[in-house]
């Protein structure tokens, strides 16, 4: 089954970041063993102007939908102005918003975030906003018109899995738009598990970039996802909390 | 006055000293297996106690640095402004009672100083100073920033310290990051080496990064100069300085440089010179207390040094460097600061960075940042 975002439909439910790998070709082998259709890349770290932009020149595949993101941004305002930046330079209207005032952990600001996505989205941006796993705020963004959510599993690039489980099976059961799990993953084992849950898709860089083979560790990611959905899509989500039992309950009742 | 002075006082040196020569090996391997960790486990691993445990110490540095950072050495270029200066540093080549040509440089130079190192593909830039604020004040810098700003994508001072109004002006013309370093955190001793010029004084230049976090100013470097007094003990006060900075303007990014004075004939002479192992154990006690602080290791290392430090924590670097201004369009003896041990130019820099299986990251910035 596809995912459908937006206009587009995606066949891989990883979609990967493009930070911190040791070179372009690195990260271009991980995203081909990935299999993966959607990569996000950081606007502060390309020339969006410069055709030979090295980052970019391994990021222009037919197969690949580039998603620049505004990471660096503090404000609405910041992330809005990157984000048309974004648009002119790179003649594409998806942006994954991130808006991380705090660089410590890189929490997202739910308050910038939520307005930065609904003037983006009056604007016909394709809006993939970072947020809290806050099942409240994702409705929000929902409302404001948000292509998806991105809830994040643990703070950006700590590897620790999922530890915000409960709020996202909350945003999961509640949410319209598609639910990527976002930051965190550290393990093929942490992806298997949010598509077990019924998130729609995972987003993964640190635990493949900092890998000592990435190409390798994209393809354990990608083989996890599929296992995770195919899993999913058989039942194992819903039976956790709706126990089916062998003969009905209540046939004595004839 | 300053805030972080309000902090400096419930420590004195004396008693830090003592603390740090008081750890043993246990406090350090406590202090090394903790999750997460305070000053007082900083304490713990620059101490002498911690020694031993460099090797254990470099390899969780490491792990902390690819976690956040990844396999990727920032790089930047300083651009000298000018050499005037008005204070009386004892360690330092610019002071005033040295008598060399001064340069300061017009707008057109700094236009072709900047064409000459964008054209070696830089795109962050230091914008470095002496202290003459009757030629090089707020409104030359002003002018310089805009300059600048239409080629860099991220741009830092490393001048004189100014007026919180100042720093909004130049926040406002594009400034990006301000660099100041306090030299030495011990205000008793302050005054030996810088006797007079506003150098001279210490709780002004302390509440700098006060005056810049009011401003909005999103970046700010600090650091000690290693060896002028006793490199630990300062480094603890660096670290103090840090997490307050951390903690009081928190939307700002953070980054530490180690500049050392090393021990040659004829110059200042450190009192407490810090050893290459020594700086090692340093710049890892720096990234087991803080995953996210930048550490910046200029050229005034050797390139084996610094070849060796990009595996364990540092993730800034200098390239090609000239410490007089002008240098890079006709470069002359006699004018600089002091002068570089990594002399390799940004190409041979970028093969040595490839070479230890890291990417050269030229822009990790971009204007929109400077726009809150």
């Amino acid at each position: 089954m596809f995912l459908q975002i937006a206009n587009k439909t995606f066949s891989s439910r990883l979609f990967m970041g493009t930070g911190k790998f040791s070179s372009a070709r690195v990260m271009e082998e991980a995203i081909v063993a990935s299999g993966t259709g959607l990569v996000t890349v950081a606007l502060k770290r390309v020339d969006a102007g410069d055709d030979e932009d090295d980052l970019l020149a391994h990021l222009r595949r037919e197969d690949l939908t580039l998603m620049p993101n505004t990471s660096g941004a503090r404000t609405a305002k910041e992330a809005i102005l990157a984000a048309r930046l974004a648009r002119e330079a790179l003649h594409t209207g998806w942006v994954k918003l991130e808006i991380h005032p705090d660089p410590r952990y890189l929490l997202p600001d739910p308050v910038e975030t939520l307005e930065a996505t609904r003037v983006l989205a009056k604007e016909g941006f394709v809006v993939l906003p970072y947020v809290q796993a806050d099942p409240v705020l994702c409705k929000r963004l929902e409302e404001v018109g948000a292509a998806t959510v991105m809830p994040l599993g643990a703070p950006i690039g700590s590897n620790r899995g999922l530890r915000t489980r409960d709020m996202l099976e909350i945003i999961i059961e509640q949410s319209g738009v598609p639910v990527i799990v976002d930051a965190g993953i550290g393990a093929p084992s942490h992806a298997a598990a949010a598509l077990e849950m019924g998130a729609d898709a995972v987003l993964v860089n640190t635990a493949i970039a900092v890998a000592g083979n990435p190409a390798e560790m994209a393809r354990a990611f990608k083989l996890a996802v599929e296992a995770g959905r195919l899993a999913f899509e058989n039942g194992l989500g819903t039976r956790q909390r709706h126990a089916e039992a062998s003969s009905p309950l209540t046939g004595f009742l004839g | 006055m300053s805030a972080f002075y309000d902090v400096l006082q419930k420590y004195s040196w004396e008693e830090v000293r003592q603390r740090v020569a008081d750890q043993s090996r246990g406090d350090a391997v406590a202090a090394l297996e903790r999750e997460h960790r305070t000053v007082d486990d900083f304490i713990a691993l620059v101490s002498p106690a911690a020694a031993p445990l460099l090797e254990e110490m470099a390899r969780q540095a490491r792990r902390l640095t690819l976690e956040r950072f990844g396999r990727t050495i920032q790089l930047y270029i300083p651009l000298y402004l000018s050499n005037h200066c008005t204070n009386f540093c004892v360690y330092c080549g610019f002071n005033h009672d040295n008598k060399f040509q001064r340069k300061m440089l017009t707008l057109e130079e700094v236009e072709a100083e900047c064409a000459v190192v964008a054209g070696w593909g830089f795109r962050h830039i230091l914008l470095v100073s002496g202290e003459a604020p009757a030629m090089t004040n707020a409104a030359y810098y002003e002018r310089v920033i805009r300059l600048v700003r239409e080629r860099f994508a991220q741009v830092s001072i490393e001048v004189q310290p100014l007026e919180r109004e100042e720093y909004e002006r130049l926040v406002a013309a594009g400034l990006d990051c301000v660099c100041v370093y306090q030299e030495t955190y011990n205000e008793r001793r302050y005054p030996l080496y810088h006797p007079r010029g506003r150098k001279a004084n210490f709780q002004y230049r302390l509440a700098t990064t006060d005056r810049a976090g009011q401003a909005g100013v999103h970046k700010m470097g600090i650091g000690a100069l290693l060896g002028l007094e006793e490199w630990r003990v300062d480094s603890v006060f660096t670290a103090l300085h840090l997490k307050y900075l951390e903690k009081t303007y928190w939307r700002g990014r953070y980054s530490i440089s180690l500049p050392r004075l090393r021990p040659h004939a004829g110059a200042f002479s450190p009192n407490d010179p810090i050893s290459d192992r020594e700086l090692v154990q340093l710049i890892c006690a720096y990234r087991l207390l803080d995953q996210e602080v930048e550490i910046s290791v200029s050229t005034r290392e050797s390139r084996e040094f610094r070849d060796h430090v990009m595996l364990l924590g540092a993730t800034s670097m200098s390239a090609g460097s000239s410490t007089e201004p002008g240098g890079y369009v006709s470069p002359r003896a006699g004018l600089e600061q002091f002068a570089i041990a990594d002399d390799r130019s940004p190409r041979e820099m970028v093969e040595a960075i490839r070479a230890r299986g890291y990417e050269a990251v030229w822009k990790d910035w971009d204007r929109w940042m400077a726009n809150s």
